[in-house]
């Protein structure tokens, strides 16, 4: 293969994570903040079927205002079931893994249930909208700059949040309360209400992943249309290391495992196709797990000196200290 | 005190029904009309009541499993893979000896190893979680993505159908190798047996056994157990074992009593269906029976929605899913207004 077939399926890998691109930091602001939303699945899935459901209601009205509106849709659903999982968690204590997982169930039976006469129809996508100037530059404007809006504003959401999370003083503060969080509150930050408001702001973007599969990657509504999405963008935080920009690496690395096991379909017929569609999902907590165990931490032990402290920096890292506890305000 | 949470738990019953009712008008159908059909669908006939039974022996099982990882503070989400693998496991030990060994031999060597699978699918979320250092969630997670690939390998590749594979699975074992049912229904009596003896045996464990009071002290405080002697780590992974092992019996169940073949997502949700029930029942353990009862019905009911109504059944996972989440705020609310030197401890994630 050389660089001229490499391209496009790289192009498409990169182009088509766009979804979990959001719905990733989405959760990444979130746990930072010390909330574990774990109700991603079922907020993608409705947020993809809320979107589909108004942008196909509202397709009379032009195609960008009802983008507009069913983008802003699945914003609104995701930041209301973040609204539960805050209100539980956080006010009413109830462990975040319960309410999360209940959530993520429900979710998914409500799309199912809400969106059964959208199955299967076309509707309004995102055209493609390649940037002049930049589409022309050497293999990048391949690469990164011939597809649409969408995926362009989820790389400005990279640098955005993190510019804010190492560059800003309330990015410190949204830190200092996922990691230390009386120490915040000393400062006289209020802990609870910023939680809620990262948790909200989590959930819209989870929510927006929603829209970006129904209305653009994975386009129209089907029952269980992004299943296993959410469960995958929970696996890719950690293996990002809870880093806005490794998180986002890891959902390109995710989309690169998905475009390979569609070629190596072709090329290996002896294996069926439906296990090259669960196979990226396998690898992807695969390597998961194998970078999270100890037995890792003594290979890299083996590394000369400078070089074992990158490798490890590159590859662990430790959750926010008080990701999934109360916190008691006293 | 106990009267007070006793309140809180009504009016969030009455709560999650209001909710409900929106959910169904926002479709446009009649809420009557919904409980008509799904009464009918559960009750109707006496083959229908038969699959709400027939279900309920796998939910039993799952849903007793979940209550010693839980008791151990453990969320194992791995469940759904751990059906599937003793599932797995056990269509490999009827293929084995379905030619040499006479039926109900065999039967009886299905559930056993459907029991081992489950088991060794259970330890190595454990092993992942303890030596890892992978929270539970996330190894369980990861082991019911795998389970689910290799029961789609097996059925698309070494075990497919004369012919065609296709995704209703391998093909059917002969007759003989099904359990037998009441009459002519899909309940059969020996799975039901086998799941209350698990709940049974389930809660003389947990109730009654130093054993069940180590797993207690583990799930309350891991540390504290620790320094206190209890070897927190055996009890950790036996928790995951067991569950583990009830799981798998459930998923040869599905194999020998429901599917007669081994079918992709054998588990059919019921392993999620089952933590649902776990976190509902808490710790009146009693509670699983009617609880598990109720919620197969709804399984079973629902499915005449889309012959009657031209509904979705994805709506009995809507009251499912609403009545739990209304339950655990109401405890909230009821926890929160009492001292907060008695708020129970909390686990981290």
């Amino acid at each position: 293969m050389d660089i001229a077939q490499i391209t496009p399926i790289l192009a498409t890998a990169i182009a088509t994570s766009t979804p979990l691109v959001f719905a990733c930091l989405g959760e990444t602001i979130a746990e930072r903040a010390g909330v574990i939303n774990l109700s991603a699945e079922g907020t993608i899935l409705l947020g993809a079927m809320t979107s589909f459901a108004i942008a196909k209601t509202l397709e009379g009205s032009g195609t960008v205002p009802s983008l507009l509106a069913g983008f802003a849709g699945a914003a609104v659903v995701g930041a209301a079931i973040a609204l539960i999982v805050a209100l539980g968690t956080l006010t009413l204590k109830q462990s975040q893994v319960a309410i999360g997982f209940v959530l993520a169930l429900l979710g998914a039976s409500l799309s199912s249930f809400l969106g059964n006469s959208f199955v299967r129809i076309p509707g309004p996508t995102v055209p493609s909208f390649k940037i002049p100037g930049l589409q022309n530059l050497p293999l990048l404007g391949n690469l990164l700059f011939q597809s649409d809006l969408l995926v362009y504003l989820s790389y400005a959401a990279i640098a955005l949040v993190w510019v804010y999370f190492y560059r800003t003083r309330a990015g410190l503060m949204l830190r200092a309360i996922g990691e230390q969080p009386n120490a915040a509150f000393a400062r006289g930050t209020n802990v609870v209400k910023m939680r809620y408001i990262y948790t909200l702001i989590g959930g819209a973007m989870m929510g927006i992943a929603g829209a970006a599969f129904s209305l653009d990657f994975k386009a129209g509504w089907s029952h269980m249309h992004t299943a296993g999405y959410g469960w995958i963008a929970l696996a890719i935080v950690i293996f990002g290391g809870w880093n806005p920009l490794r998180v986002a690496l890891s959902c390109y690395l995710f989309g690169i495992l998905q475009s390979l096991a569609s070629v190596a379909q072709s090329s290996i017929p002896a294996i069926p196709s439906q296990v090259f569609n669960v196979a990226p999902f396998m690898l992807m907590i695969l390597l998961l797990v194998l970078t999270s165990s100890e037995w890792v931490e003594r290979v890299l032990k083996l590394l000369p000196s400078p070089l074992d402290r990158t490798a490890s920096e590159l590859i662990r890292s430790a959750p926010p200290a008080a990701l999934g506890k109360v916190f008691e305000q006293d | 005190m106990t009267k007070r949470i006793f309140y809180y738990q009504l009016a969030s019953i009455a709560l999650a029904i209001v909710f409900i009712t929106a959910i169904i008008l926002v479709v446009g159908a009649s809420p009557p009309s919904v409980i008509t059909a799904m009464w009918s669908g559960a009750f109707g006939t006496v083959g229908q009541f038969a699959r709400v039974i027939a279900t309920l022996a796998p939910l039993l099982l799952c849903a007793s499993g979940l209550l010693f990882t839980f008791t151990a503070g453990l969320y194992n989400l791995g469940i759904e893979g751990q059906i599937a693998f003793g599932a797995i496991v056990s269509t490999l030990a009827i293929r084995l000896t379905q030619d040499s060994l006479p039926p109900a031999l065999v039967i009886v060597l299905a559930i056993l190893m459907g029991g081992v699978g489950g088991t060794l699918w259970g330890l190595l979320a454990g092993v992942l979680n303890v030596y890892g250092r992978i929270n539970e969630i996330f190894s369980g997670l990861g082991l019911n993505f795998v389970a689910d690939g290799l029961a789609l390998y097996l059925i698309f590749g070494p075990w497919k159908r004369e012919g065609v594979a296709s995704m209703s699975g391998t093909e059917q074992f002969p007759e003989s190798l099904w359990l037998p049912t009441f009459g002519n229904t899909d309940a059969s009596p020996i799975a039901l047996l086998i799941a209350i003896a698990a709940v049974a045996i389930t809660l003389i464990i947990l109730r009654g056994t130093y054993f069940g009071l180590r797993l207690r002290a583990v799930g309350q405080n891991l540390r504290a157990s620790y320094v206190l002697g209890i070897p927190s780590i055996r009890q950790l992974l036996s928790a995951f074992a067991i569950c583990g092992g009830f799981a798998g019996i459930a998923g040869a169940l599905q194999v020998l009593a429901v599917f007669h073949r081994l079918i992709p997502n054998i588990s059919s949700g019921l392993g999620y269906l089952a933590l649902l029930v776990a976190m509902l029942v808490g710790l009146n353990a009693w509670f699983i029976l009617p609880v598990a009862f109720f919620f197969s019905a709804l399984n079973i009911g629902s499915l005449q929605l889309p012959l009657d109504l031209d509904l979705e059944s994805s709506l009995a996972g809507v009251i499912q899913g609403t009545l739990v989440l209304f339950v655990l705020l109401a405890r909230g609310v009821s926890e929160s207004l009492r001292k907060p030197s008695t708020t129970p401890l909390h686990k981290g994630y």
